[in-house]
This record gives C-alpha cells, structure tokens and sequence, in this order.
C-alpha cells in the first residue's frame, strides 16, 4: 500500500512522452513541484516534468548534480544497464523492440517456429496422456 | 551555371565599371591587335537557296488556332530505393496477389521483371508496376542469372490477324491457339535454375517464397517493418 519508488537524487527512471521517449534517465536534482533535473550519460542535462517520467526500482548514490564524469562512474558501479536489462520491465521492453523490428522474413520463421514447438508440445503431452490412461 | 561576370553590380542595373573600362577589360584591345587593327569579322556564310514559297490555295474562313508548343519529355520511372536487384516483393494485386516474388530488372517501360520462380510459387517471368508490390528487405543473390534478353518485346502480345466477318462466320468463334511457345518455357526454366540454387541455400526462404502474405489480426500496415 505504501509507496515504494520515491523521486529522489539518483532515482533512475524512463521517460514515457516526448523526443527523449523510452531513455533511462537518472534524476539529478528536484526544481520544483513538478519538474526534475534529469540526466544520462549520452545526453545534454535537461529539466523533465515528473508526468514524463516513470520511476524504476533502480537507485544509485550521487551527490545533488554529480558532474558528466562523476554520473557515469557511479552507474557504472551499480551496473544500471545490466540491472535494467535483467528486470522484467526491461526484459519487456526489449521483446517489445525486436517484434517490432521483424523483417516480413523473419515474422514467416517465427511463425514456422511456433508450429513447430506447438506440435512438440502435443506430443508430449499426449505421451503423458497415454502413461497416465 | 551563369556566365562569369567580368562586371560586378554595385545595385541591380549599375555595374562597377565603365564602358571604356570594360573595353579594356575583356581584352577587345588585344584582339584587334592581333588581328592587325580590326576586329575579327567573318562572313556570314552562303546560305542554300530556299525555293520560293508558293502562296496557298486555301484560305480558311476563321483564323485557326496552333495549338500550344509542347516539349516535354517524358522521364525514366524512378525505381524505389528499397528495390534492387534480388529483392523479395510482395505482389498486391491481380491474379497473384501476396504472392513473394524475386524482382530482376527494371525494364525500359519502367515495369519490373519478376520472377516466382515458377517451380516454387507459379509465378512465371512477368511484369508489374511498381505501385503495386511492397518491396521486402529480403535479398536473394541473383549473380548467377543472366536477364539480358528480356525486354518490353519479349512479353508484348502478338499481332492478331484482323478478318472481316462474313454473315455465318459470327456463329463461329475460331479457336484461338493460346499455348505458351516452347522457348518461353525454356527461358523459365533457365532463368529459374540458378536462382532456385542461391534459395535452396538459405534456411526457410523456398517455404517462405511459396507461402502467400495475408493480413493478420493485430497487424498494422504502417506500423511493419518488410
């Protein structure tokens, strides 16, 4: 019932509207009631609006406003992308990304694939059947 | 490009130099001189007698209008980027639609020739308009196939005798032989041969070319990468 992801300096979050859509940010600082200063490393320090961002489980320890250097280092250190990439949010999201990257090809292949682990499933399934009966 | 400009405009319509410095400046002082005093002058060439017009015999009542001088030339059709050589399309219309076709060549009309290849999807060598057919990004390696011999002739319809009808004739109709010549035939067949062997090399693409495209449930158009 409790909230468990705080805006806070270090919380990392996605941002869900506008250019920057679907970049992992780290917030950096809080300017008011409802913008963050924001940041990551391949992009200039912006200021988003708290309705563009979606918190993450992830933290890392920064200071308030760390320099480019100093905010590589620390999510280095905590392993953000690998954290990110292993949580079932990111894992979705990287599914999501390569559906839809399908060539006409390799949607054909997949749908060859499917019938294929289909059918090896049936016919496991009606091995057990017989070894139950 | 323009002319090179000896003349540099201060303002539209007034140049930076004078008549007399622009004479010194194109160099007509060193022509003359070369050309002892006078400026080369040759003269105008015989021209071959014109026949004398004959005046018309036929004035007609109101002046006729000429009709407009058109010197548009037509383009070459622009080919999509997305279709070269070898490239998987996806027929949209006509007796083959969703059929996964290999392109050859863009002919001179502007029609791309395309082939099945026949074995595989009944598709023979045929031609289809661009506009109608989504270019894949799957390519096959056509370097073995040789299309050189074909042409807008090659595939244009032969010429039908044209008969006058008598009166029993219009009740019948005379059978027209439509067999396919043998030689087009054999062109499939070569055409075909080393095209089916660079599939055949890739996992899954003789299926996939014989499978026909079809819109599922939950697919977007503008929302899929081919």
């Amino acid at each position: 019932m409790p909230f468990k992801r705080y805006v806070e300096i270090g919380r990392v979050a996605l941002v869900n509207y506008g250019k920057e859509y679907g970049r992992l940010v780290v917030i950096v600082d809080v300017i008011d009631q409802n913008r963050a200063l924001v940041d990551a490393p391949d992009m200039v320090r912006t200021q988003m609006n708290f309705k563009r961002l979606s918190l993450t489980d992830i933290k890392i320890d920064i200071k308030r406003i760390p320099k480019k250097k100093a905010l590589i280092q620390a999510m280095q250190e905590a392993d953000v992308q690998g954290k990110w990439e292993k949580s079932s949010w990111g894992r979705k999201l990287i599914v999501q990304k390569k559906r839809a990257s399908l060539n006409d090809f390799d949607r054909f292949k997949l749908m060859l694939a499917k019938i294929k682990r289909g059918g090896l499933i049936r016919q496991e399934l009606a091995k057990l059947k017989e070894s139950a009966a | 490009m323009a002319p090179k400009t000896r003349n540099p405009d201060l303002i539209r319509g007034i140049g930076k130099y004078s008549r007399s410095k622009m004479y010194h400046k194109r160099g007509l002082w060193a022509i003359k001189e070369k050309h002892g005093g006078k400026f080369p002058h040759h003269d105008p060439k015989p021209k071959p007698d014109v026949a004398a017009e004959k005046p018309p015999k036929f004035y007609p009542a109101d002046d006729v209008k000429k009709p407009l001088v058109n010197k548009r030339k037509p383009k070459p059709t622009k080919l999509r980027s997305s279709i070269t050589p070898g490239t998987v399309l996806i027929i949209l219309t006509g007796r083959f639609k969703g059929k996964r076709v290999v392109f050859l060549k863009q002919l001179l009309s502007g029609l791309l020739l395309i082939t099945g290849p026949f074995k595989i999807n009944g598709v023979p060598l045929r031609r289809v308009n661009q506009s109608y057919v989504i270019a894949t990004s799957t390519k096959v390696d056509i370097s073995g196939v040789s299309v050189d011999k074909f042409d807008d002739k090659y595939f244009a319809k032969k010429a039908e005798k044209k008969k006058k009808k008598g009166e029993g004739e219009f009740f019948e109709s005379e059978k027209v032989e439509n067999i396919l010549p043998q030689e087009k035939k054999d062109d499939q067949k070569s055409v075909d041969a080393a095209l089916i062997k660079s599939i055949e090399g890739v996992c899954d693409l003789k299926t996939y070319l014989g499978a026909r495209f079809s819109l599922k449930s939950g697919m977007k158009p503008h929302e899929l990468v081919f």
